[in-house]
């Protein structure tokens, strides 16, 4: 019955964007309490059991304050740079597959993806989507006729624009790898045991990769020890600093889904997706979700620990340092995969 | 009417208003946002011809990177919208450009006019076959158009050194 | 079912639009914009005649036009960058000496 497929198909990309919104709701009290765990404090610990409701709270409280645009502030732009960058955010996530072909323990015919759409360009998608990111920040710094949104919003871009490149060729280095664009081969290649016991994940074999692929999306989801364009001690808070209520909200959206995306892609790509032992195929995704967390933990205790850099040194890093060492690695993987055929 | 035929007159709506646009806007910003609507439309219509390739390029390079460049410099220079005394076209340039237009235009009918097989569907030469596989055109690429290929990476090295040496203050 | 004629008048009025834009235009950002909607267009038409011919050759020279008109933005902005520097305007009329 095909009618039934159609209906889980629209029903997943529903529970997508749904889970979407509540990750960032955990996301928000995860960086709290384990930013207070990290500084010896409490945390949360008023509203609801343990501060659980403390996103819903400060939702509502984002909500009900007053929507402010400063004067000289170009009305079109101000309002669409928001909008950009939360329906950037949930686009790239559309084609990350997150689990096996499932058929809802036998309830549908034909299996169906745990994936919003199936591309067979995948991988060159979540890049571009990614890219079309920093357009939400440069307007919302422009638009606001303020200087220091202005100049968060022109840091961001040009840091956004550097980091894309060891980005990229981080992406190229695992397609030479997998030999395919797709995220669910990809996948797939990475099943399986070398030795019986290691995984065969692509980390194992592109260290340099992950590595540079994990620096590359702290810079590009602009997080600390990265978060120049809004870096509160000398921009107030960059390319958001006049932004209030909703569309103060929908960045902040913005920054958790786009974090959670990059970790769901390095799953992906480096960390074997939703293969692991212990559990049938089937509940893949509970895996997926373990990775997702860890790298998401990763995030939060990379905040917590580091101090920013300075913005000629992250300029520097990008450049001088990141950039070659990708292209070094792309390099040394196609020579691998050329001598040792894959 | 197809579902196809209905999506290309929809991507093809956007893309002819949204450059239209761009050269009838006075505020840079809103040109560069709009020639984005426009590029966007084109990578639809990309999609449509089986190209999902030259579709994701179109998104990561014209409106990832090129226009981004664009918006940049727009806010860099805090660009004047034209309306001083001496931004504005004279008269007579304005009359003799858009008659040249309007030449090109016709010409431009003429020739398609006369291509001999313009009224068959997109796919009548190919017996069927799509190259949506982004290996095939790495391999042709790396192998017939290798030359060529190369003197790209030359070309933008002179353009980049170009760049910064024609945008700094003191060489 | 599209045909090839569609693309091809598309590709035609895109071309005509960005023409204009040069010809009228006293923006040099604006002017560059045009010659990327006048590139576009050519595009267009390779992919349409290269998905006609089932020819990869189509994509492969849009990936070469691609990469000269990024070529072309760097320069061409650095250009407007550095004559912005000399007169505070971007009207290519304002630039008609060859030398100050």
């Amino acid at each position: 019955m095909p009618s039934l497929t159609v209906i889980v198909q629209l029903g997943l990309v529903f529970a997508v964007f749904v889970l979407l919104m509540l990750s960032s709701a955990v996301m928000v009290y995860a960086e709290r309490k384990i930013a207070a765990f990290i500084q010896q404090r409490e945390g949360p610990n008023r509203v609801g059991p343990a501060g659980l409701l403390q996103p819903f709270a400060d939702v509502i409280k984002l909500m009900f304050k007053e929507e402010l645009r400063p004067g000289g502030a170009d009305a079109v732009l101000f309002l669409m740079a928001p909008i950009i960058s939360a329906t950037a955010a949930f686009a790239a996530f559309a084609v990350v597959p997150f689990g096996a072909e499932t058929t809802f323990f036998g309830l549908l015919d034909q299996p169906i993806k745990l994936q919003v759409a199936d591309v067979n360009v995948a991988v060159l998608v979540v890049f571009a989507i990614t890219s079309m990111s920093v357009y939400g920040i440069v307007l919302a710094g422009w638009s606001s006729n303020s200087k220091y949104s202005l100049l968060g919003g022109l840091r961001s871009a040009s840091q956004m624009i550097s980091y894309e490149l060891p980005y990229g060729l981080a992406l190229a280095s695992v397609l030479v790898l997998a030999n395919s664009l797709s995220l669910t081969d990809i996948v797939n290649r990475q099943d399986g045991y070398w030795f019986g016991f290691i995984p065969r994940w692509f980390v194992f074999v592109q260290p340099v990769g992950f590595l540079i692929y994990m620096i590359a999306g702290v810079a590009e989801t602009n997080r600390a020890p990265f978060d120049f364009p809004e870096a509160e001690q000398e921009l107030v808070a960059g390319y958001h600093t006049e932004y209030s209520s909703m569309a103060f909200a929908m960045f902040f959206l913005a920054e958790y889904i786009n974090m959670v995306t990059v970790s769901a892609v390095a799953t992906d790509l480096f960390l074997g997706g939703w293969h692991g032992p212990f559990l049938p195929a089937s509940l893949g995704w509970i895996w997926f979700l373990i990775k997702i967390s860890a790298l998401l933990f990763f995030y939060i205790w990379m905040r917590w620990t580091l101090p920013r850099y300075r913005y000629d040194q992250l300029m520097q890093f990008g450049w001088k340092i990141l950039l070659p060492l990708a292209v070094l690695n792309l390099l040394a993987t196609a020579a691998g995969v050329m001598l040792l055929g894959a | 009417m197809g579902l196809e035929l209905s999506f290309f007159y929809v991507f093809a709506a956007i893309a002819v208003v949204a450059s239209a646009l761009v050269i009838g806007q006075r505020r840079p910003v809103y040109s560069v946002m709009l020639l984005i609507a426009s590029f966007a439309a084109l990578a639809g219509l990309y999609i449509l011809l089986d190209s999902p390739f030259v579709a994701v390029i179109q998104i990561i390079i014209y409106a990832g990177a090129i226009l981004v460049l664009f918006l940049f410099v727009v806010m860099l220079l805090n660009a004047p919208t034209e309306a001083g005394p001496w931004e504005r076209l004279a008269a007579g340039p304005r009359r003799s450009g858009i008659v040249l237009g309007a030449v090109l235009a016709v010409e431009l009918g003429w020739a398609l006019w006369h291509v001999p097989m313009t009224r068959e569907p997109v796919g009548a030469g190919a017996s069927g076959q799509t190259i949506e596989s982004v290996r095939t055109i790495g391999q042709v690429l790396y192998t017939d158009y290798a030359f060529a290929f190369e003197v790209t990476s030359l070309l933008i090295l002179v353009a980049m050194v170009g760049a910064v040496v024609l945008a700094k203050r003191h060489v | 079912m599209v045909s090839l004629d569609h693309y091809l008048a598309l590709s035609a009025i895109l071309f005509t639009i960005g023409t204009m834009g040069v010809f009228l235009r006293r923006n040099m950002i604006t002017v560059l914009l045009s010659i990327e909607i006048m590139l576009n267009a050519a595009n267009l038409s390779l992919v349409a005649f290269g998905r006609y011919w089932g020819a990869v050759d189509g994509q492969i020279i849009v990936f070469f036009v691609v990469t000269v008109a990024a070529a072309e933005a760097a320069v061409g902005l650095a250009i407007v960058i550095a004559l912005f520097r000399l007169r505070e305007s971007l009207d290519p009329d304002a630039f008609t000496s060859l030398k100050w």
